[in-house]
């Protein structure tokens, strides 16, 4: 049975990484606008867009 | 009729058609050419008609030439290094995903620019650029060229700051929550039947853990719940953090003794599950509107440079080094920053800001010059009299700031409940301790621990967070947005309603016309309005857009002249609209307010057209809205009005008319010096004092992004029919409130009979409190949802 005492300290440790990773996500400003980049995954590559550029021009 | 296929708007008769496609204006269709050239086409096919279209003159001119100012660029940069800037600017117009799209593509517009990042909450885009290349003063007209016109002011710290509480707030949580989670995870053998097998190893550890995982929840969770406790009791005062602490510490100490005396497993789960959805409250109550400014100042207003004429050389300088005596020059669509004597020019300033009278207003030489108008015309040249502090506005709005902030002397409801909350909580907790110490003073302390516990209101905590946050977020998406939720409560306890006029009870931009004179031929029509068309003054555009549509005529030896009126030659005819003394040579006899624009065919006086302001639509319901409220109107026109304002507000002795900006600061505070609970509606400058000094102050606002003088909530002006559903609706979620004060008080007495018996067991803890929490939370937000859904407001975007 002691061996849940060891599980839960792993599973413990886990969720501390997770809980790091979720500070670290939230310091470096990713909880600040929860708009653009649901919309900004959305666009094409730079690359794409001057390969089709004329066929955009004509559908506009 | 077609719509353009930069901003939507209707193109007209005559639309500028380019690439085959049409345009309202050139504007729009330079914003086009300019995109297609890049090949940023794509612009246009995430969104139909994403472009904002400006109102005035596009081009920017030397409207930023200030910014080659190294000093004033510096305080704008955000850095600047090794030939490489980066600046952060707010841009109202940003509103959808083309808009985020083409400011991220900036890149492709000109080289010099290295990256722009936008954060569409709150509307700002961070542009990093090789200074090298493109200057400050080049990359914002820039951004103008394309109509992506960016708001230039220092104030940015503000929201920095608020940012940051925001971070370190979901940072609270978020530790709350793992905290949360992992306790319940280690107690859970305790609940289950038979859990009093568990070695004693293991409950030993257990209980280990969960005060190692506590200890974050109580030191780093609840310093917020802590600090404003300790804050209220130096003020001698109890608010609802004061038994929160209490029941928290209680929590906290009752559990720590029994996992180290071996005598129990605590309630460490019920600690950091109570910490949990209270701070979850917090942040839904303070989730405000990043992208809204509430609390500006008239350093916001005004610009930040302006132009110095000092030895017949133009210079820059910051709008605190003006001195007195200084020349200024102000350019058409330039605000006047000063009080100030015109000293060169032809002034045709508009004042719709300050007084929200869309008529500009003419000056000439000598004439003295109010701070807060607008040129529009030619360039002006300006003394200054007063430096901008000093200036009269300034200076009234001023005054106030220094001033505590009137909101605060009401109680709010929270505090007043959490007062006698306490003393009661406290008074059950000595009794049962007296009542149990003649037994055992061990179960004493235990059932003294437990009431305290049991007691934390944190459902009650949870009511306002979520009632008033919920209704705050339902009156946005309704045009009705809320500096905060104490705005709310404040608004229920309001007995007096005052209005401005000009501009808050008539529109600000459309008029009602009627034609005075000799009835006027067809071509007669078609005439004046082909010479009306010319002219981009708010009376001709009126004139014009109120005379039937036809096609344009050629307009032959077209003249403006500023404050006095156009003329021109059409089929031979000599056509003259404007002022009575440019068509009859005359002043005009009448009532100077109610605007004419008199017109003369071939020399001859034809007549007038009469423009009135006229009232918003659903003025007679709003007012009658008011049911129980004393109503007042007060207004910096003279009484023409008075007799229609007397049928609206039903008494006469209501309205007061010829109120200079100080009459109507000092007229509220009488009114709230007199015990009365005083709600401000207004619009431009000149009610600022009184907006700042009354208990609720309601700002009308065609654009909400724009400037508005410092207030507690901004009303989209197209809403205004619906202000007095506002205020009702807010009243009926009082109700609410207290049916959930109802409702977790319950609890309490459930939770408290057994506490008081000593029967309080960690599972039923673990059960009653979040349970507690969870169904506020439920009642609050779905009954004020429920409610506006049956009072017709939209609940969802």
């Amino acid at each position: 049975m002691s061996v849940i005492v060891v599980l839960i300290g792993f599973s413990i440790l886990v969720a501390a990484g997770f809980l790091l990773a979720f500070l670290w996500a939230v310091r470096s400003g990713q909880y600040d606008d929860d708009v653009s980049p649901s919309v900004r995954i959305l666009f094409d590559n730079e690359s794409d867009k001057s390969n089709d550029s004329s066929v955009n021009q004509n559908n506009v | 009729m077609a719509e353009c296929v930069h901003c939507g708007q209707e193109c007209g008769k005559n639309p500028v058609v380019f690439d085959q496609k049409p345009f309202c204006c050139n504007g729009c269709s330079m914003v086009y050419q300019i995109l297609s050239e890049k090949k940023l086409n794509r612009y246009y096919e995430m969104m139909p008609s994403p472009g904002i279209r400006l109102e005035t003159e596009n081009a920017a001119g030397t409207r930023y030439a200030y910014l080659d100012n190294q000093e004033i660029s510096n305080r704008l940069l955000e850095f600047s290094d090794g030939g490489i800037s980066r600046v952060k600017l707010f841009i109202p117009a940003i509103h959808c995903s083309s808009c985020i799209w083409l400011l991220e593509n900036l890149n492709t517009l000109h080289p010099g620019i290295m990256h722009s990042h936008v954060n569409f909450v709150r509307k700002e885009v961070s542009i990093t650029f090789h200074d090298g290349e493109i200057s400050l003063r080049q990359l914002i007209e820039l951004l103008h060229s394309i109509h992506y016109i960016p708001d230039i002011s220092y104030d940015s710290s503000k929201k920095d700051s608020h940012q940051k509480a925001n971070r370190r707030m979901i940072m609270k949580i978020g530790v709350a929550g793992f905290a949360f989670g992992n306790i319940m995870l280690v107690s859970f053998p305790d609940y289950l039947p038979g859990g009093e097998a568990i070695d004693r190893l293991m409950a030993g550890t257990f209980g280990i853990v969960s005060f190692i995982l506590a200890l974050p929840v109580i030191t780093y969770c609840s310093s917020d719940f802590f600090l404003s406790a300790w804050k209220s009791l130096r003020k001698k005062v109890i608010n609802i953090d004061l038994p929160l602490s209490i029941g928290i510490l209680a929590l906290f100490l009752e559990s720590s003794y029994e996992i180290f005396s071996g005598s129990g497993t605590g309630y460490m789960d019920s600690l950091a599950g109570l910490l949990f959805f209270m701070l979850i409250g917090r942040w839904y109550q303070s989730r405000t509107y990043q992208s809204l400014s509430f609390d500006r100042d008239y350093r916001s207003y005004f610009p930040i440079a302006v132009t110095l004429l000092r030895d017949g050389n133009e210079e820059f300088v910051q709008l605190q080094d003006v001195r007195q005596g200084d020349l200024i020059l102000v350019r058409n669509g330039e605000l006047i920053p000063v009080d100030s004597v015109m000293m060169e020019g032809e002034g045709s300033i508009d004042y719709s800001f300050v007084t929200g009278e869309s008529i500009p207003v003419s000056k000439k030489t000598g004439d003295f010059v109010y701070a807060g108008g607008k040129q529009t015309g030619a360039a002006i040249k300006l003394q200054v009299v007063k430096e901008v502090a000093q200036s009269y506005l300034t200076q009234l709005w001023n005054e106030d700031r220094l001033g505590e902030e009137t909101g605060m002397n009401m109680q709010t409801i929270v505090n007043r409940v959490s007062h006698y909350f306490t003393l009661v909580i406290l008074a059950i907790a000595t009794l049962a301790f007296i009542f149990w110490a003649f037994e055992d003073i061990g179960k004493a302390v235990y059932v003294f621990a437990s009431i305290l516990i049991v007691a934390c209101p944190c459902a009650l905590s949870l009511t306002i967070p979520f009632t008033f946050g919920n209704l705050m977020r339902i009156f946005g998406r309704n045009g009705f947005y809320i500096k905060n939720t104490g705005v709310i409560e404040n608004l229920v306890k309001t007995d007096t309603v005052v209005f401005d006029k000009t501009g808050t009870l008539t529109h600000s931009r459309s008029m009602n016309v009627s034609w005075e004179g000799e009835p006027l031929s067809v071509s007669e029509m078609q005439w004046i309005r082909s010479v009306a068309r010319n002219s981009t003054h708010p009376l001709s555009v009126i004139v014009s857009d109120w005379l039937p549509a036809v096609a344009d005529m050629t307009v032959e030896g077209y003249r403006e002249i500023p404050g006095m009126g156009i003329s021109g030659l059409l089929e031979g005819h000599s056509i003259m609209l404007g002022s009575r003394k440019f068509i009859a040579g005359s002043e005009s006899p009448e009532d100077s307010r109610v605007s004419s624009v008199y017109i003369s065919i071939d020399h001859k006086l034809k007549g007038y057209f009469k423009l009135e302001n006229s009232y918003r639509e659903g003025l007679e319901e709003v007012i009658a809205g008011f049911d129980g409220y004393q109503k007042y109107m007060i207004s910096g026109d003279n009484d023409s009005e008075r007799s229609n304002l007397v049928k609206v507000f039903g008494a006469d002795d209501a309205l007061y008319f010829n109120q200079s900006p100080l009459d109507k600061l000092n007229f509220i505070n009488d009114l709230t010096n007199s015990g009365r609970k005083v709600i401000m509606i207004g619009d431009g400058l000149n009610d600022a004092g009184a907006l700042i000094k009354a208990d609720i102050g309601i700002t009308i606002a065609d654009d909400i992004y724009h400037f508005s003088p410092a207030c507690d909530a901004i009303l989209k002006s197209s809403e205004f029919g619906r202000l007095n559903h506002f205020v009702g609706f807010a009243r009926k979620s009082v109700n609410i409130v207290y049916m959930s004060y109802g409702i977790s008080f319950m609890y309490n007495i459930v939770g408290l009979s057994f506490a008081v018996q000593g029967l309080l067991s960690p599972v039923f803890a673990a059960v009653l409190m979040p349970l507690s929490s969870i169904s506020v939370v439920a009642f609050a937000s779905l009954s004020v949802t429920v409610l506006a859904k049956r009072k017709g407001l939209a609940v969802s975007a």
